[in-house]
């Protein structure tokens, strides 16, 4: 068959859909229940421990759970924007993943604005826990949604400019050759981290606050706001956007580790690069996710803002400013074009 | 215009707080864990652990109480309904009803404090939830029964106890 043209590309495109998707949400599985382990842990919890063997099998479990649930949909709600709303949230967090390289090669649209796609797909999120929180016609979902946008909002503003900052470097909003462009001779000291550096650790505060996680979890303050926009929402609405935030969360950091540590690069220079490569560096940044999650206690909000208008956004300028300079003097580092 | 806490900010800057909290979050991560697997691990239980009531016997098979009602009397939930009367064989005095409502029951020991022949305990079970509230609602029978199958754990408990009093 050839897989070139026609009717036959089609089958290529749709098998790579469906070999990401799965491959992702498998994998999505296994880190939910790495995260509960991961969390339960640090608190001397055990966590789950008796579905399957060590309970690996939990995620299944509460899979299951979900969908045979009953869907409830408040009375007074907009039942399609109701609906509308997780399914938003999850298209797009997986939407995003198409751009993402796991290989050389290894991307299922290697178009040339992969970055700006992404940043795109991740300031649409915003709509899907917009609309959940508006549709519940409900006052803590109300308030909750309200909460999230406004804080996705700021700081996006600021990894924007962190990205600007990558993109003065490699000359490239291609996720690839972004990776490419931190293929250097000194393997792990030749990837972005090290010229970038402060940079690393506010693009790691930020995506925590764009992806809704601890201590940024104030769209879901279960303290105040019980659960935020998702108060109303049960069984598989539910479970969609639980998925949608966990893939946010996963997308995230491969996101760091492809525009911070070199995507499938090998850290040492003489070991072969590969796929491998990349799902270790997620691991490692999604373990980091977890143990911040366990041990910081939630901001409040005008904390949240101040540190993301009054800190951030002025470091992140300030950064793509002296950035732009050094690769103006042609700073070894800086320029890779 | 307020005055800036360099100290802090440099702190704050630095993450230090959330690096220290990073260790102490890790040093725990290794720990070992503190929870009891519960239905097939139990927790160490008081000799003078309050559970489950339970009406006991002599050795020789002859039941303790004999009806004085001081249980009833003191019980501050009101949980307990005793019925006096002679006994059909020998015309004795003893209960011929002697309910315990478990879900008035606080648990309060108070019962076995009162007891001067310690007839009534409170036993070392403390599972036994059921499907219905009826069931709840404890007789003699049941209650000597609960006598009978917890005795050897009932007497340790009270020989233990004897050294507080």
């Amino acid at each position: 068959m050839d897989f070139s043209q026609g009717f036959g590309l089609i089958i290529l495109i749709i098998g790579q859909c469906l070999l990401i998707t799965v491959s992702v949400l498998l994998s999505l599985a296994f880190l939910m229940y790495a995260d509960r382990k991961i969390w339960a842990a640090v608190q001397m919890r055990k966590g789950p421990n008796v579905v399957g063997a060590f309970g690996l099998l939990q995620s299944f479990a509460d899979f299951l759970k979900y969908l045979f649930k009953e869907i409830v949909i408040p009375a007074g709600s907009d039942k399609v924007v109701f609906l509308l709303a997780p399914l938003i949230t999850f298209v797009l967090s997986l939407v995003a993943w198409s751009v993402i390289p796991f290989n050389e090669g290894w991307v299922l649209t290697d178009i040339n604005i992969g970055i700006l796609f992404i940043f795109a797909v991740a300031g649409l999120e915003v709509y899907g826990v917009i609309m959940g929180g508006w549709a519940s016609n409900s006052k803590y979902p109300f308030l909750g949604s309200l909460r999230s946008a406004a804080q996705m909002i700021s700081y996006e503003v600021s990894i924007g400019f962190i990205i600007v900052g990558i993109l003065i470097s490699t000359g490239s909003l291609n996720l690839s050759k972004i990776v490419l462009a931190q293929d250097g001779s000194y393997g792990i000291f030749s990837w972005y981290w090290l010229p970038h550096f402060p940079m690393v650790i506010l693009f790691f505060i930020s995506a925590l606050a764009e992806t809704n996680r601890p201590p940024f979890d104030l769209p879901e303050a279960e303290a105040e706001l019980v659960a935020g926009f998702q108060v109303e929402y049960s069984s598989t609405p539910f479970l969609l956007f639980m998925i949608g935030e966990l893939m946010t969360v996963v997308l995230m950091c491969a996101l760091i580790s492809i525009l911070f540590f070199g995507g499938w690069l090998s850290p040492i220079p003489f070991i072969p690069d590969g796929v491998l490569w990349l799902i270790l560096k997620i691991l490692i940044i999604f373990f980091i996710f977890s143990m911040v999650k366990a041990i910081v206690p939630r901001f409040r909000y005008d904390q949240l803002m101040r540190l993301g208008w009054k800190v951030f956004l002025p470091m992140s300028l300030a950064w793509v400013v002296i950035v732009a300079t050094l690769a103006q003097f042609g700073i070894s580092g800086y320029v890779r074009w | 215009m307020n005055k800036i806490d360099w100290r802090r900010a440099f702190d704050y800057l630095l993450l230090k707080d959330f690096i220290r909290g990073f260790k102490l979050g890790f040093k725990y991560f290794f720990k070992s864990k503190a929870t009891i697997n519960y239905p097939y691990e139990k927790g160490p239980i008081s000799s003078r652990f309050r559970g489950e009531h339970a009406l006991r016997c002599y050795p020789n098979g002859e039941e303790r109480c004999i009806a004085c009602k001081l249980c009833e009397a003191i019980c501050p939930a009101q949980a307990i309904t005793i019925d006096a009367g002679p006994r059909q064989v020998d015309g004795s005095r003893r209960t011929i009803r002697y309910d315990i409502d478990m879900t008035k029951c606080i648990y309060c020991g108070l019962c076995q404090e009162a007891c001067p022949v310690d007839a009534i305990v409170e036993g070392p079970n403390f599972e036994y939830a059921t499907e219905t509230r009826e069931e709840l609602f404890y007789n003699k029978e049941k209650l000597m029964e609960n006598g009978r199958k917890w005795e050897h754990l009932l007497a340790e408990n009270i020989k233990l106890d004897k050294s507080f009093r």
